[in-house]
């Protein structure tokens, strides 16, 4: 094992030589490359990157430029997560033959993908990356709907809000169906490390990052990334959005350890009311008319029964 | 080689985004980089920008939530100090303003045209209503 980053505070993070390059297409304001930065700067070891189709990987190679200045590779919608569990099995079989030129390197191997590709698309390979148990790590940049195609629903879509498939209109309030929990799907696996993050709180986020490097096995990720063109907000609100997002308990921070032991990781001092977290997004604009109203309400049920069992997990370490 | 199209390519053909060889990428900061013409980082999108952030050093404390915070890699940071923002990958969204925590910002959107000295000059002095 080579020795991990120390990162104490802020200022010792700053000296972190980024290898995620600017200049790359994605939106301003998108909060994709905040959580890349965050993942690659937690590690000084080499990287195996992929990314799955999606805003990530239209953005960040188009030719004749690339802005990752490492290993990488993207293939198709589905099987980023694949691809980079067959190089981490090559570099395993080539390490027990003594193949290897400089065996004491370590890379880390990580790949990453929208909600569409994690959620949806790439659900399958995923599951079977988890189940072979490579050392991998899965990150999602969870935006909860296809960005990158023109803003189509997808299974992370929360009720309510309204998107090009599943639009808000004189019949209906847009996607009526509930997010799916990934994170206890993939914790399911019983795989040595799940874990929600959100890149306001780096802290929490390079721990669990480092945390889910040291471990033998796959690691899932998911993050909570806001899309200023699809949540409908102004570009400089980003980290304000993922405040709200993490202080509403929308996106509770927690971290789940060989598929039961779960810890929540972030509490809030003063909750913020979920009204609040979806009056901050444009597409959540139709709820506040008033035959739409019961449903802020259910947002709000919704949210607190889903902290109440998070809390209820925590203490039975189940 | 940038304007060779992606199809008069042999196949085979390699494109590499450093000069020569770098042994630790991670340990090299990237005014020590040799990018070629291939990293995104030789190119620029200074002309997305409608605002331009202006940083002004009197007031940093260079708690560095502007770098962790900047999706664009913009915040130039070396050595535990904030030293300024790479106009060439900024594109102007504005995260930098929101998240400084000092009293006067120490960094403010103007517009792209504004100038920077002339800005500088006239800096909102410190609002006492906030605390």
């Amino acid at each position: 094992m080579s020795e991990m980053k120390k990162i104490k505070n802020l200022k010792e993070f700053s000296t972190s030589a980024d290898r995620f390059e600017g200049a790359n297409l994605l939106c301003p304001g998108c909060a994709h490359s905040i959580i890349v930065r965050e993942v690659l700067n937690a590690t000084n070891d080499d990287l195996v990157l992929s990314a799955s189709t999606g805003c990530l990987e239209v953005c960040t190679a188009v030719y004749p430029y690339t802005s990752w200045d490492a290993s990488w590779i993207h293939i198709g919608f589905e099987n980023g997560s694949t691809a980079v569990a067959g190089a981490e099995a090559m570099y395993k079989a080539l390490k027990t033959k003594g193949r290897l030129k400089q065996p004491d390197r370590n890379p880390k191997f990580v790949s990453f993908a929208g909600d569409g590709a994690s959620y949806d698309i790439g659900f399958q390979w995923i599951s079977g990356c988890m189940e072979r148990g490579h050392n991998i790590m899965h990150v999602v940049l969870d935006n909860e709907v296809y960005a990158n195609t023109g803003g189509q629903r997808s299974s992370s879509t929360p009720i309510g809000s309204s998107s090009t498939t599943a639009p808000a209109g004189r019949v209906s309030y847009g996607e009526k169906k509930n997010k799916k929990d990934m994170v206890a799907i993939m914790a399911s696996h019983n795989i040595p490390y799940a874990a929600q993050v959100a890149p306001n709180k780096w802290k929490d986020m390079v721990k669990k990052i480092q945390h889910g490097f040291a471990v033998d096995g796959p690691v899932f990720i998911n993050a909570v990334s806001p899309c200023t063109t699809e949540w409908k907000f102004d570009p400089k609100d980003t980290m304000h959005l993922t405040d709200l997002s993490t202080d509403s308990l929308v996106f509770p921070l927690y971290e789940i350890i060989d598929g039961h032991e779960l810890n929540i990781t972030y509490r809030p001092k003063d909750v913020v009311p979920v009204e609040e977290y979806l009056a901050a997004q444009g597409r959540f604009k139709h709820l506040f008319k008033d035959e739409y109203k019961y449903l802020i309400k259910e947002w709000q049920e919704r949210v607190d029964a889903q902290w109440a069992h998070l809390n209820r997990r925590e203490e039975a370490r189940v | 080689m940038a304007n060779t199209g992606w199809n008069e390519f042999e196949i085979g053909a390699m494109l590499r985004t450093f000069e020569g060889k770098i042994d630790d990428i991670a340990g090299t900061l990237q005014e020590d980089r040799a990018y070629t013409q291939n990293s995104s980082f030789s190119a620029s999108v200074a002309d997305w920008r409608i605002e331009k952030p202006v940083f002004n050093k009197d007031f940093c404390i260079d708690c560095q939530f502007c770098w962790i915070y900047c999706p664009d890699i913009s915040i130039i940071s070396r050595d535990k100090k904030m030293i300024g923002v790479d106009m060439d990958h900024c594109k102007g969204c504005g995260i930098c303003v929101e998240v400084c925590p000092t009293n006067p910002k120490s960094l403010l959107m103007f517009s792209e045209q504004a100038d920077e000295e002339a800005e500088l000059a006239q800096w909102p002095a410190k609002d006492k209503e906030k605390k």
